[in-house]
């Protein structure tokens, strides 16, 4: 039903062109439910249904794209846009001709529709508080269709569906120790969610022992795969970035101008195949099915826009305009995660991450939180959970001469970012052993 | 569209316990020259509603772009549905909540406005300024750019609230990256991330200094390029107003904001420090320390006259001689936590429920020329406008980076350093405070990217502060 709106949207777009202007229009659509908990208790619930249409007029070499949201209905939204394209029009004559304007001009339409398996979110509400009794729950249910499409003058249409659930939450002991989980995916399992809460519960009682602090040093420990994801995040400002490297923006850019190398088991790419994000992105180039970023440590790609490739003369590879990853897949490596604690002996474990930056673009030097289930580990045995440290390293070392390894299982996370509208990002990456972390604070 | 929906409601709106609906329009513009060449020129219309329905001590929202009948009516059905499915489950008890039910309008500053300037004299105007930061080879990238927004908003109850606010932003941005060997600096106007915003037109840009400031930033980023890394070791921190609105942002405003407090943020912004108890008596920081949520500084980024749950806003000390007094948090919290807060319930936009934010969060003016506490540092490093910012779960350790840092020594001001960082605690770095700037070393800053909530919002804040001084800082430098 919704494609059929944006493909009538895009019909109509095709007749209102005049003389030799061209348009490209990208629908992001979703009608989610989002119910809010705190304390096992609903905090706030409500339905957003929200589509938002980018629509460029192109002349030449001179072209202008406006953002609107439009209703959904056929007959109004048809008005919407002839008063975007008027307005479009009547910008153009002042905009000088852009020299980087690349379109895609090879009609290659592609459809993929998953029809929605979901049940009423109202009763995966009741699951989550009946599983929750007991505990003091907090976090977040996002459940609905998510919609994107585009198409073009040139007879290019392209439509992605589905229709999926995220329930993010914490368990919490007290003040700031708390177990994280979450459950998302395309099919309700009553049974798999209340498996999770009760891994989740697990590792609460090891949080309700008294913490212990350590003073700031270097200290084995092994990432969790979304504390690695954490870190492996960072890569999306302006890292595996074409144009950062080109600008010597990028904090990995001597790794391309120096040769400098990562560890042998670093073999990370961009994965439009297995992961959850549409295969085409906004200005209409489809996705490769993967993307090499790292071959065994040695910087093997970037994320290049249609915008970079014309600037820079090179061929584009379906990344979006800001040039990051939202399919990433690091490779596994031969670790066991049954040995992780034994291999991690002495040292910390970090369940999550939190509020990483840069502290030193050059270097590569990134700086961030502990969170959640961090525990301080002993002869291969967890012995309590740690007070939150901050940690300070390069990237070039953490993942370079003091990786120990990475584990031989793998686990996907699906992003549960809801900025501006629910992510399609997802990350399939194992945990990592590191010698020598520093915690500086 | 105000007058229409205005009839529709009040003919739509169901027999509850109550019933709003907040309709927000947004129409913005983003004209950017990257290298001497304008990026795609994009404009947005943004335009929607959001119904809440509170009954039987349940609440609910749904929020549509649909505002046709039809649309309406079906969010309102779907509010009441969620309110239903609330109702006893709720956290909430939204039966003992009043919320207000005001009536007026306000406007915020048009000041000249973009009205007057055509879309090509804008364009001019960056292409200009890009042009002139080509001073060097050693110039790798530069961009300027220029975002405007209007935005309306309208809010209505079903029993007689009915609102009508208007509001400006103009938000200013350039930066230019110097690169020679490994070594990158980047130097921007206000920051990289857009802290030069105001409310208003285009006179912001002149207040910014925008006009001609191309070339000078390009100079300080070379300028960065040669200088040597800042040292490291403790010692005493003067923060100018760049830095500062940060510093303010994530260690006074984040962790004060009762939401957090309350838990609600717990398994994603974070919790606080703070605790419901420390109102009224705690020592947030030294005797200096005046801090004040101030909604009614007009050219300010978060000004407005009542807040997203119609509640009026007006200035507040927070922090009143270091000691902390009120927290940030809009009615239902405040309600929830027994304690007086700020009208501070916003929304980034239509299909956002309102959550505690901070609005204008300033600190207040002391009585210290910049000379005076630059000749009190024996030993010490002034850093301006912030590059990076990491903060833990409850707001207590930090680790801010600036984008210049300049050495004081023995009371005199030296040269330049690079890439410099300092790190804390929040609940005794503000004891540390041992100087306030006065009027004259005072700025208008913000930001237009404040993250929070599940789901997610980003939202404006402004933050308005004099250059501070701290003593005995962990500070060091890149490698």
């Amino acid at each position: 039903m919704m494609r059929d709106y944006f493909y009538r949207l895009a019909a109509f777009l095709d007749g209102a062109l005049q003389g030799g202007e061209q348009y490209t229009c990208w629908l992001a659509a979703e009608a989610s439910d989002f119910v809010r908990f705190n304390r096992s208790a609903i905090r706030q619930a409500g339905h957003v249904a929200q589509r938002y249409l980018t629509l460029r007029l192109i002349d030449g070499l001179r072209h202008a794209s406006c953002t609107l949201a439009v209703a959904g209905d056929l007959e109004t939204d048809r008005a919407l846009l002839t008063g975007a394209i008027e307005g479009l029009r009547a910008q153009l004559p002042d905009l000088p001709p852009d020299p980087h304007l690349l379109l895609s001009c090879e009609v290659r339409s592609t459809e993929r529709t998953v029809a929605s398996r979901l049940p009423d979110t109202a009763a995966m509400v009741g699951e989550v508080l009946a599983a929750a009794r007991g505990h003091d729950l907090v976090g977040i249910l996002a459940a609905g269709p998510i919609w994107r499409g585009f198409a073009n003058s040139y007879g290019q249409r392209n439509w992605h569906e589905s229709a999926s659930f995220h329930l993010d939450w914490s368990l919490y002991h007290q003040g700031d120790k708390a177990a994280k989980a979450s459950y998302a995916g395309f099919d309700w399992d009553g049974g798999a969610l209340r498996a999770r809460f009760d891994s989740a519960a697990a590792q609460l009682a090891m949080l309700r022992q008294a913490p212990v602090g350590i003073a700031p040093g270097a200290y084995r420990a092994y990432l969790a795969p979304a504390a690695l994801n954490d870190i492996l995040g960072m890569l999306n400002w302006d890292c595996v970035s074409e144009k950062a490297l080109r600008t010597r923006q990028s904090p990995l850019r001597r790794m391309r101008d120096e040769g400098l190398r990562l560890n042998d088991a670093v073999t990370l790419a961009e994965n439009t195949a297995a992961g959850l994000a549409p295969g085409f992105q906004a200005d209409g180039f489809l996705k490769p099915e993967r993307v090499a970023l790292f071959e065994q440590g040695r910087l093997a790609g970037s994320m290049i826009s249609p915008r970079t490739a014309k600037e820079y003369g090179i061929a584009a590879n379906g990344a979006d305009a800001n040039e990051g990853m939202v399919s990433l897949d690091l490779a596994g490596g031969d670790l066991p995660l049954s040995q992780v604690l034994a291999q991690l002996d002495t040292g910390v474990f970090i369940g999550n991450l939190w509020y990483l930056n840069f502290s030193d673009r050059s270097s590569c030097r990134l700086t961030g939180m502990t969170r959640f289930a961090t525990f301080w580990v002993e002869n291969g045995e967890i012995k309590a959970p740690l007070n939150v440290m901050r940690f300070d390293d390069s990237l070039f070392r953490m993942l370079g001469d003091k990786l120990v390894g990475l584990t031989r299982e793998r686990e996907l996370l699906i992003d549960s970012d809801s900025y501006g509208a629910r992510s399609t990002a997802s990350a399939l990456l194992p945990g990592a052993l590191i010698k020598d972390f520093t915690f500086v604070l | 569209m105000p007058d229409s929906i205005r009839r529709l409601f009040h003919r739509l709106a169901p027999a509850v316990d109550f019933c709003s609906l907040r309709l927000v329009e947004e129409r913005s513009e983003h004209l950017a020259v990257r290298q001497d060449v304008l990026q795609p020129a994009t404009t947005g219309i943004d335009r929607g509603a959001m119904i809440t329905v509170m009954h039987g001590g349940g609440c609910g929202y749904a929020a549509t772009s649909d505002l046709s009948e039809s649309g309406l009516k079906e969010a309102i059905r779907r509010a009441r549905d969620w309110a239903r499915e609330s109702a006893g489950r709720s956290l909430v008890d939204y039966a003992a909540l009043a919320l207000p039910r005001p009536a007026g309008s306000y406007a915020g500053p048009e000041g000249s406005g973009a009205d007057g300037v055509s879309r090509k004299d804008l364009i001019a105007l960056l292409m200009r300024e890009s042009r002139s930061c080509r001073i060097d080879d050693r110039i790798v990238d530069w961009q300027v750019s220029l975002w405007t927004v209007d935005s309306s908003q309208l809010y209505l109850t079903a029993d007689g609230a009915d609102l009508a606010q208007q509001f400006r932003y103009a938000i200013p941005s350039m930066a230019v990256t110097a690169s020679e060997g490994a070594e990158t600096q980047t130097r921007s106007l206000g920051g990289q991330y857009n802290g030069f915003c105001r409310q208003g037109g285009l006179e912001v840009l002149e207040h910014a200094g925008f006009d001609g400031a191309g070339q000078r930033v390009a100079r300080e980023a070379l300028d960065l390029l040669a200088a040597p890394n800042c040292p490291g070791g403790r010692m005493d921190l003067l923060l100018m107003p760049e830095q500062m609105m940060l510093q303010i942002h994530e260690s006074i405003g984040h962790p004060l904001e009762l939401d957090r407090i309350l838990g609600d943020e717990r398994n994603f912004a974070g919790t606080s420090f703070v605790t419901l108890d420390m109102f009224g008596h705690y020592r947030y920081g030294s005797a200096l320390l005046n801090v004040t949520c101030d909604p009614t500084r007009p050219e300010q980024f978060a000004s407005y006259r009542w807040d997203d749950d119609g509640c009026a806003a007006e200035r507040v000390f927070l922090i009143r001689d270091g000691v902390l007094e009120r927290p940030l948090g809009g009615a239902v919290s405040q309600a929830r936590a027994g304690l007086q807060g700020a009208s501070t319930a916003r929304a980034c936009g239509w299909n956002r429920a309102p959550i505690d934010r901070m609005a204008n969060l300033n600190i207040e003016p002391g009585a210290s020329s910049l000379n005076d506490m630059i000749r009190s540092v024996e030993r010490g490093v002034l850093m301006d406008t912030n590059v990076s910012w990491s903060i833990d779960d409850s707001r207590n350790k930090f680790q801010f980076g600036c984008e210049v840092g300049r050495l004081i020594e023995d009371g005199e001001l030296k040269g330049l350093v690079k890439n410099p960082n300092y790190r804390g605690v929040s609940a005794t770095f503000w004891r540390s405070l041992k100087a306030v700037g006065d009027a004259s070393t005072f700025s208008v800053m913000g930001t237009p990217f404040c993250g929070k909530g599940e789901p997610s919002q980003v939202i404006r804040v402004g933050h308005a502060s004099p250059a501070c001084l701290f003593s005995d800082v962990d500070v060091f430098g890149g490698e």
